[in-house]
Parts: C-alpha cells; structure tokens; sequence
C-alpha cells in the first residue's frame, strides 16, 4: 500500500505542493493528472523518497520514506520525469548496475535482464550507450530499471511521452499486465492514457487535490454525459430540427454546431434521450449522417476542475 | 559495502567509457615529465631522489584534481541521474563514498602510472626507497584532500565550471594556509593560537614533511581527517540540495 498523509512542499515563498493525502492498494492504478506545474512532479519526488516533504510523510508498503528510506526503496520502482540514466552506458550494463545495486546478481540477474528487455523490446539497442538512443528506446530503458527488481510498487512519471502511437500502446499494455498484483502510480497530461489504464484518476491543481475518482465518474461530470448528437446530411433543415428536438420533453437544451452542421440535445437530469430522439429521427425521416451517445468529455471536466480551483 | 563497491565500478567505468581519462592520464604524465626534468632539475641536481618530482604534485594537483572532481555530482545533477541514483536503496553515505572512492582510486592509477622515474633513479643512483613509498603515499592522500574538496563544491553547483573555479580557490588557500600569503590576512586581528591552527591547515606543510620521508601519523591522520570531514560536507550539501 501506498500512503500520502498531508504532503506539504515549499519552495522559498511558493507552496508547490499544499496538502496531499490519499492512499492506493494493490490492483489499483493511479492516474496522476493535472496542469504543467500544478505539482505532479514534485508530489511524486516525495514519495519516492527524492524530495523531503516539508510537511506530512509518505508510506511505502508500511515503511515511512523519511525514516526508513531503504526498506521503501526496495519496495519501489521509480521513473524520474524524464526518465534519466547515465548517458555513456549501454542499456545492458545500466540494468546490470541497477539490478546489483537492488542486489540482484549472477544468473537470476542475467535471465530477468533478458526477460525485461524483451518485454520492452531493447533487443537491438542493449550494446548502445544510451545517449545516443532515441527518446522511445531512453523511455523503455527507464522503464525497464523500475520493473527489474519486480517491485509491489511502481511509481511512474510519464511513462509514455516522447513514445509513437505504438509504443504507447506497447507501454499501456505492459502496464494493464501488472495491474493486477501491483501498486502503480501514473502521472500524464495524456487524458485518453487514463481510460486506458487508470482505474482511478486524481487531478491536482495549484498543488490541491480537486479530483479523486474514478475515471468513470470522472466522464460522468461531463455536461455532455448522455447528450445525443446528430449530425446531418446539408440537405437537411438544421434549424427545424433543432426545434423539433427541443419541443421533446426529456430535452433540457439544444447547441448548435453551423459548421459541422450537427446538434447537442443535453438531457434534463436523469432522462434517457437516445431512444426517444431516434425515434423521432425516424418518424421524421431526416438524413442523418450519424446519430450518437456521448459518453462525457473529460478533456471538458479537466478543464472545468482545474481552471475553477485554480482562480 | 556492497553498494560502495557497484557504484564505484559503475564510476570508474564510466571514465573509461570517455575520453576523459585518456585524456587526464596523458596530461598529468606529460606535466609530470615538465616539471620533473625542466623545472626540476632532476639531472643536473646529481642526487638520486625524487625531490624534484614531488616537490610539484601539489600544484599540478591544484589544477588537476579539480577537473576530475568537478563533475562528480555536477554532472549527476544535469544529466538527471542523480534523482535515480538517490531513489536507488543506497544511503547518501554510500554513493558519496563509491563516487569519491571510484575518483581516488582513479588518480592513484594515474600516479601509479610515474613508475619509470622511480625506476630510472633507481638505475641512476641508490635512492632511499623508503622515503620514496612515504613520499608516493602522502602525495595520493593529498591528492584525497584535493579531491573530497572538489567533491563537495561539486554537489553545490549544477555549472562545472563554476564548481572547477571554486575548487581551484579553496584548494589554493588551504595549500598555502602556512604561508605568508594566507597568514597575513588573519595576522593581526587574529590570536596567535587561532594562527597556528590555520596555519597547521596547510597541506603543503604536511606534505613536505611526508615527502621528506617522515612517516609521521599525525600528518597521515590529517589528510584522512580533511577527506572525511569534506565528505561529511557533501554529505550535507547533496541532503539539501539534492532535488535543486
């Protein structure tokens, strides 16, 4: 288990970090969100252990990250932002000295090498020095140094930026495989990254937690959540349709996109409008080019929790 | 111990891996040559030692050791890896210790490197070998002092050459410490006692006595006492500034 308990961080005048308690079990995966500068980083060098928190504490697996910092350590895979390493080795003896610090040796060293670097397919790359490698391939290193040690706990900041679309989805994958019998904590600016893996998401703004919930109920707090739209052919009549919706009793109000040609009908709280405006679609027989249920934006909700808390 | 041991060998790699240490070798055996045989006067004084050859690793180290030991952390520290090296299972102590370690251990290959001269006395003349070991020895230790210095005005400073500057300073005045140089700035103001202590400070002084052949414990356990206490420094310094 992972503990935050009131974690403080000052730096000079400026309060980067102002309160942050939570806890995550193992199975779950935690998605770290918020602003560049709201206070991911740092909220995630204090529990690694990196930054002394200025106020509260951190557990790791039941052991404080100030006061028994080994015992913690061990316990914990970490990737720096950025995911530093030393530039002028290759990735096969950066493992290896990571792997004999985390006091690992011989052959069981050598095999889980192996099976690391082929889960991240650094096959071609393991005789490199690594400053000479592309960000993907110094990305997956990183990655690869946290999982060594098969830690309970993994402590990631983000894992995916500077990867292509591939490799994202190679890293996603990797990490639903370990979400089961793990701890993970994420940190991304990537929103659709945490429907991919996060079972839970907390955003943080100025250095404050204003989120903590799944990524579900997350969507839930979109506006658009189980609005309907339509978008329609040009031969159609945008602005009888558009009446006819809002003359529907279910429907709270009506936008219009001229551009796209399409309408949002928002529900009142509680009704179900798919049925009921497919219905009349067809009763009408308008031209629609696509008809659909919006499950909620959560680019929208980041918007609305950040910028509201932050003023 | 462990710990000390893989992060001194990922070190001293790592010099290897760049030419930094082909480099540095080269210079400090060249240099060495200079000042021994032109400065020094090794034939033409007609004595077989090597009085001439040490009398000036102090002030090739003044120049020397700083440049190995200005990127020890100030490099960690740009490049990032220090934030993996401290969430690594190791204590401070551990990774000061294996980077200074790794750093010393470096400089005595290079010094190790001089053995020609020490063979061509030896072929020349019949030098007291005794005094040589003494002189070898208390050359390396102060080489230590020079180095756990520049260790930790490195982990204060991300710019290199800042940290090199710096170092170059501080290194100067506590090899001088003796001296009038130094001793008149404090002279005066200052009670006698405080004087002698600044001046027992001085590297030079220690040195020359261990060069001379005097193996005398108190100079060796002053040398040791300088590494450790600047150690203790770093140790600090990273503690604080580490995340910087």
């Amino acid at each position: 288990m992972i503990r935050a308990e009131g974690l403080v961080k000052n730096y000079g005048p400026l309060r980067a970090v102002d309160g942050i308690s939570f806890s995550v079990q193992p199975g779950e995966v935690l998605g770290f969100l918020g602003p560049n500068g709201a206070g991911k980083t740092t909220t995630m060098r204090m529990l690694a252990g990196f930054v002394p928190a200025s106020a509260g504490h951190a557990e790791i697996c039941g052991f404080r990250i100030d006061t028994q910092p080994l015992e913690a350590k061990r316990r914990l895979g970490y990737l720096p932002e950025g995911a530093p390493a030393y530039g002028e080795m290759a990735p096969g003896e950066f493992l290896h000295f990571v792997g004999r610090i985390r006091g690992l040796g011989g052959s069981a060293l050598g095999k889980r090498i192996d099976e690391v670097s082929a889960r991240l397919q650094l096959g071609p790359v393991m005789k490199q020095p690594i400053e000479t490698l592309s960000k993907g391939f110094r990305r997956r290193v990183g990655l690869a140094q946290t999982i060594l040690h098969d830690p309970p706990v993994l402590i990631l900041d983000e894992p995916t930026d500077g990867l292509d679309p591939n490799q994202k989805h190679e890293v996603r994958e990797l990490i639903n495989a370990m979400a089961a019998e793990k701890i993970i904590i994420i940190s991304t600016h990537i929103l659709e990254e945490v429907d991919a893996v996060c079972t839970r998401a907390i955003i943080i703004a100025g250095g404050r937690i204003v989120a903590d919930e799944t990524p579900e109920a997350l969507i839930h707090r979109s506006r658009y959540h189980n609005a309907v739209s339509i978008r329609l052919a040009h031969s159609a009549d945008l602005a009888a349709v558009t009446e006819d919706l809002q003359q529907l009793a279910g429907v709270d109000h009506t936008e219009v996109d001229a551009h796209e040609y399409s309408v949002t009908a928002f529900p009142k709280p509680g009704a179900a409008l798919l049925t009921v405006i497919s219905e009349l679609a067809g009763a009408r027989r308008w031209p629609i080019e696509n008809l659909r249920l919006e499950a909620g934006r959560l680019d929208e909700v980041f918007r609305n929790v950040t910028t509201q808390d932050a003023a | 111990m462990e710990a000390i041991r893989i992060i001194a060998g990922r070190e001293l790699r790592s010099y290897f891996a760049t030419p930094l240490a082909y480099v540095f070798i080269v210079i400090f055996l060249a240099m060495m040559g200079v000042f021994t045989f032109y400065l020094g006067g090794f034939y033409e004084r007609g004595q077989a030692d090597l009085t001439p050859f040490f009398s000036f690793h102090p002030w090739l180290y003044l120049f020397l050791v700083p440049a190995i030991a200005m990127r020890l952390w100030a490099e960690e520290r740009k490049s990032g890896s220090i934030e993996l090296l401290m969430t690594l299972p190791v204590t401070m102590w551990e990774a000061v210790l294996g980077k200074f370690l790794a750093a010393w251990l470096f400089i005595a290959v290079a010094l190790a490197l001089t053995f020609p001269i020490w063979i061509t006395v030896n072929y020349l003349g019949d030098p007291d070998n005794g005094v040589i070991v003494a002189a070898y020895l208390g050359s390396l230790l102060m080489a230590g002092g020079f180095l756990a210095i520049g260790a930790c005005i490195s982990a204060a400073n991300r710019n290199q050459v800042v940290a090199f500057i710096v170092t170059v300073v501080i290194c100067f005045l506590f090899m001088l410490a003796g001296f009038p140089l130094v001793l008149n700035f404090f002279s005066g103001w200052l009670p006698t006692a405080v004087l002698d202590a600044i001046s027992g400070l001085s590297f030079l002084t220690h040195f020359n006595a261990l060069s001379k052949g005097v193996l005398d414990i108190r100079d060796v356990l002053y040398f040791l006492l300088v590494i450790g206490a600047w150690l203790y420094a770093n140790t600090i310094v990273l503690e604080l500034r580490k995340a910087d």
